[in-house]
């Protein structure tokens, strides 16, 4: 299987352990990936606004450069990246006045979009196209013994339109940590907002909401909480630093992506895990797990 | 606090203007309050959303553009996920911002972010507070 791969900004920096632990995984069920050429920034959210068509110049330049590479499914890890590429693009597949005014703005590009491309996020790829029973069987490290708390946030499952489960209950990161397996951990605050953006002029917000949402996930008993979305993960991990001196009481827990756990039971090397790019260190749990 | 309302203010242009940004039917709500029911950031809020539709609904545009709650809103979608009447919350509250960022009124400046707001923030961060809080 070989898929088109767009990684967005945050995933050759911050993210990079999200894009290492997930390029290694995909190579170890057997799918090739082909990262865009010449992909540039997705807009990081959808334009809101019914006439502001000029911000879906950027998603849809990338799906141009998927059409280039005769593909036509385009995927996507980050899950700002998956919401404003996919909503952009059903606005443009339902929309054709929309979708002639937005050509006729790149008129420079060769190509001419026809809202033909589809977007899949690869927590969709590994249900649907490898399916979870045969990942299972490509595991070689069971994540036994680790409790994971797995937190969506909000633009993997909403809008409902876009989402790919359950608004209000998404299962599909149990269902897969399940497989590896690990025991997730079902807690209340998953589909909770983490603050997002507001982690840059507001991040008190953040630090409430970080704290609201991992002091519940460690009622229930988690070892780890799994994430999809590298905004996520910076709120939830690098904003522990200011809950500690909020909430004095309050204990670390590690911020893993859903791929770093996924890459450990496939069997990647450590250093496609980038433990040095978290501010709270999984090592010592995962030690402990014996899984590294 | 007390609030005067006239044909006026509700036939002011500013409620098309927000009915059509954000390609809403305000009238449609009904004020079950279920948007601010499941809303993360009411705390920081000194109108719910159901307040704003309600004053949009009767065109109380000072009200509304001065609000600190069209900011603190993070457009998390939970209460356009939960409405019965199918109403995009999130799309009124964005509809305010861009009345006021259309008028060059941003709410961030970007020269004016301090070292430590920079520093260590994701691309992501960055990029989509600018997106959302400048015009």
């Amino acid at each position: 299987m070989k898929l088109s791969y767009f990684p967005g900004c945050t995933l050759k920096n911050h993210a990079k352990n999200f894009e290492d632990s997930a390029l290694c995984s995909l190579a170890k069920l057997g799918v090739e990936v082909e990262e865009l050429h010449r992909w540039n920034c997705c807009g990081t959210v959808f334009s809101l606004a019914t006439d502001d068509l000029i911000h879906h110049l950027a998603p849809i330049r990338n799906l141009i450069r998927a059409k280039e590479l005769n593909s036509d499914i385009l995927m996507v890890l980050c899950a700002m990246c998956y919401n404003t590429l996919k909503r952009s693009n059903e606005r443009m597949k339902n929309d054709q006045e929309s979708l002639d005014i937005v050509n006729d703005l790149m008129y420079k590009e060769e190509v001419k979009y026809q809202g033909d491309v589809k977007i899949l996020h690869m927590l969709e790829i590994l249900r649907d196209e490898l399916k979870f029973e045969n990942i299972a069987q490509n595991v070689t490290k069971a994540l036994k013994d680790l409790k994971v708390a797995n937190y969506y946030g909000c633009y993997l499952i909403r809008p409902q339109e876009i989402g790919f489960d359950d608004p209000e209950n998404p299962t599909i990161m149990e269902d897969l940590t399940s497989v590896l397996g690990a025991t997730p951990v079902d807690f209340p605050y998953k589909t909770e907002c983490c603050g997002a953006y507001l982690t840059v002029k507001k991040p008190d917000t953040v630090v409430e909401r970080t704290h609201q949402i991992l002091s519940s996930a460690q009622s229930m008993g988690a070892d780890v909480v799994a994430v999809s979305c590298p905004l996520c993960a910076f709120n939830l991990d690098q904003r522990q630093k200011a809950t500690v001196t909020k909430y004095p009481e309050f204990k670390h827990i590690p911020i893993l992506y859903f791929t770093q756990l996924l890459a450990i039971a496939l069997g990647c090397p450590e250093d496609s895990l980038r433990f040095d790019l978290h501010y709270i260190d999984p090592k010592p749990i995962l030690k402990e797990k014996d899984l590294i | 606090m007390r609030i005067n309302i006239s044909r006026k203010t509700i036939r002011d242009p500013f409620v098309q203007k927000v009915e059509e940004l954000s390609g809403q039917n305000l009238l449609a709500c009904y004020q079950c309050g279920k948007c601010s029911a499941g809303c993360p950031a009411v705390d920081d809020m000194d109108i719910l959303p159901n307040q704003i539709i309600r004053y949009a609904q009767l065109g109380l545009k000072d009200e509304l553009l001065e609000s600190r709650a069209i900011w603190v809103c993070a457009s998390c979608m939970t209460c356009n996920v939960r409405c019965p009447k199918g109403i995009n919350i999130a799309e009124v509250i964005e509809a305010l911002r861009q009345l006021l960022l259309r008028k060059r009124k941003d709410h961030v400046e970007i020269k004016e972010l301090t070292t430590a707001e920079k520093e260590d923030v994701p691309p992501i961060a960055l990029i989509s507070c600018f997106r959302k809080f400048t015009s």
